[in-house]
């Protein structure tokens, strides 16, 4: 038996053809861009043996940087769900003028360089910036806290909830919301029994996005974050900061486990939205 | 008078949709609003349920001011065309969203919701699907669970919208007759949209004959049929032919051949005569009557139709008993002649 026959049988038969071709480009490709690169992480770390691996991960300083990395990125993709879904619902279902100008506006954490907007957002955040002095005389400090980080990353964030939930909100038929209206439903009954069930997929999509980048997100956070070890040092920090002690093994066990935790996370939010999305289907 | 529309206007921008519409619905009545596609019909439909406010104009239900009420409070059933259901919600949960969306002081418990709904698919036919999602759904039953959602209000009033638009012909039939039955069981006042004259002549109690958003015929199915106001009425109401003819002291000429009126015959001169495809006469032979040749004989149906090109000018088809279809076949020279016509002047 060929393998090109031992492959039809696992799959369904499909009227479309090139299943052959297009599953050996998609597996040729993401082994090279993705596979090969994270194979690699996984196998570094054990070169020093386990033990150090087991240092590096339960050291204070890791596990306080891991807990910063994603318990900030977890906020600021719940603060950008929301607020993205806002921002998508006036910019879909209102005309006022400069609407395109501000929909141009919402891709441009996208554009900038990361650092740029770190650097500027520094410079607002801090004691004596544009919005840190309204803070300041209350004795909340932004800049060079868990607080700035997590701005830094609902920043970079943000895009991802805005897209993802934008063209759901065009399609979504406006006679649904006037079937409930003829129905007795106020509102607010409508926007959260007929319209937030049918975006939620999508809200869930980008909220999967924004997580996914701000865990990662490194040039913007350390210029606004202070970088003090066990309060505002994110877990890619920690991973540059090992590289330049030439401790190549600690920074991949880092990198592992970050790697590791965020493959669960997003394996479950995809789940949940399939599931959510299916019902519907 | 239960509903009561009164000169009501509406322009999107500057094109006028409804011009000056005035209607009554009496208690109980399954009334029908025809015309073409752009005639304004799902905007009045629309303007009874609150979905459009109209520009000037009133809308009254049993002496109440509808239009000074929102859309939720008014009370009015209204069935979509494309069903409008919440694709995330079950037919029971449908159902149920009018029940559950009440205030809580009247909201009925969680039981009693549970019984009317159910109680809701078993009229329509649909019990046993309750846990279905509307994507797992046919045509037909999607339409069904949009009714027993609209009927769980206990409507004043009941608006549907194209009801049949988007289903097969044989679904359509079924849906109708359904819908009738439904009607006498509840009693409850029902308007609905439609382009199709068939529908509304099989279904209706009355037509409103809707044109560029103006009411053009309002009657019994049998009125608009037999008794057209303009020549718009016939033509929209079944299949119709239209001849030039002469119009001389009550008789229309047609080719010669003199045709006897029904209804009023306009002054003396050059007019438009319209009858019907059964009722025209073919004979083979010279004579008088317009001269034609036949280009086909479809016999499939329960009757046959003869294609006939006219000379000169234009095709009809007209329809003659299946047993007699025998005598013609293509390329035959024919004479037609209506029995009898509608004459309507030039315009």
């Amino acid at each position: 038996m060929t393998a090109a026959s031992r492959l039809r049988r696992l799959v369904e038969p499909s009227a479309l053809p090139g299943l052959g071709p297009t599953l050996g480009f998609t597996l040729v490709y993401l082994s090279f861009f993705v596979l090969l690169p994270l194979s690699a992480l996984a196998l570094r770390p054990w070169e020093l043996g386990f033990d150090h691996v087991r240092d590096v991960l339960t050291s204070e300083r890791t596990l306080a940087a891991l807990q910063l990395s994603f318990g900030a990125a977890f906020l600021a993709a719940c603060i950008n769900a929301v607020f993205g879904t806002i921002v998508a619902w006036v910019l879909v279902r209102y005309d006022f003028p400069g609407r395109r100008l501000l929909d141009a506006f919402i891709d441009l954490p996208f554009a900038l360089p990361t650092a740029v907007a770190g650097i500027a957002l520094a410079a607002i955040y801090a004691p004596n910036g544009l919005v840190g002095a309204l803070f300041a005389p209350y004795d909340i400090r932004i800049a060079f806290t868990p607080l700035g980080v997590m701005i830094a990353l609902i920043f970079v964030g943000f895009p991802f909830v805005v897209r993802s939930i934008q063209p759901v909100l065009e399609d979504f038929e406006t006679e649904a919301e006037e079937a409930a209206a003829t129905l007795g439903a106020n509102r607010l009954q409508t926007i959260h029994r007929v319209i937030l069930p049918a975006i939620t997929p999508s809200i869930l999509a980008g909220f999967s996005l924004a997580f996914a980048r701000a865990v990662g997100e490194y040039g913007s956070v350390i210029f606004i974050a202070g970088n003090i070890p066990m309060v505002s040092e994110i877990a890619p920090l920690l991973i540059v900061i090992r590289l330049e002690e030439f401790d190549y093994a600690g920074a991949a066990a880092v990198g592992l486990i970050m790697l590791s935790i965020s493959f669960v996370l997003l394996l479950l939010l995809n789940a949940l939205q399939s599931h959510i999305a299916r019902r519907g289907r | 008078m239960p509903l009561d529309i009164s000169n009501v206007r509406k322009n999107f921008s500057a094109t006028p949709v409804l011009r000056d519409v005035s209607l009554f619905a009496e208690d109980g009545e399954f009334l029908a609003l025809l015309g073409p596609s752009g005639s304004g019909k799902t905007t009045l439909l629309r303007v009874i349920a609150g979905l459009e406010q109209p520009d000037s104009g009133a809308v009254r239900f049993q002496g109440e001011d509808l239009l000074a009420q929102p859309v939720r409070e008014r009370r009015i059933g209204f069935v979509f065309q494309h069903y409008a259901l919440f694709r995330h919600m079950t037919a029971a949960q449908n159902v149920a969203f009018g029940l559950n969306a009440k205030p809580a002081k009247q909201r009925p418990s969680r039981s009693e919701i549970r019984k009317r709904v159910s109680d809701l698919l078993h009229l329509v036919q649909l019990s046993g699907l309750e846990n279905r999602y509307p994507s797992q759904l046919s045509g037909g039953q999607r339409q069904r669970v949009a009714l027993a959602r609209a009927l769980a209000i206990e409507p004043r009033i009941l608006l549907l919208d194209e009801p049949f638009g988007a289903l097969d012909a044989k679904v359509r039939r079924e849906l109708r007759r359904w819908l009738r039955d439904l009607h006498e069981r509840t009693g409850l006042t029902t308007i609905f949209v439609t382009h199709d004259q068939e529908e509304a002549l099989d279904l209706a109690d009355r037509i409103a004959l809707l044109r560029d958003g103006a009411l053009e015929q309002v009657g019994t199915p049998e009125e608009l049929y037999h008794e057209p106001g303009s020549a718009f009425v016939f033509e929209f109401l079944g299949d119709s032919v239209r001849l030039p003819c002469t119009v001389n002291g009550g008789v229309a000429v047609i080719a010669d051949a003199p045709v006897p009126i029904i209804g009023a015959a306009p002054a003396n001169g050059p007019a438009f005569a319209y009858a019907r495809p059964d009722a025209i006469n073919v004979e083979i032979g010279p004579g008088p009557g317009l001269p034609a040749h036949v280009r086909n004989v479809i016999l499939a149906g329960p009757d046959a139709r003869l294609d006939c090109a006219i000379d000169g000018d234009g095709a009809i088809d007209v329809r003659i008993p299946a047993e007699e279809a025998a005598k013609f076949s293509p390329r035959d020279r024919v004479r037609l002649t209506p029995r009898t016509v509608r004459v309507w002047p030039v315009t």
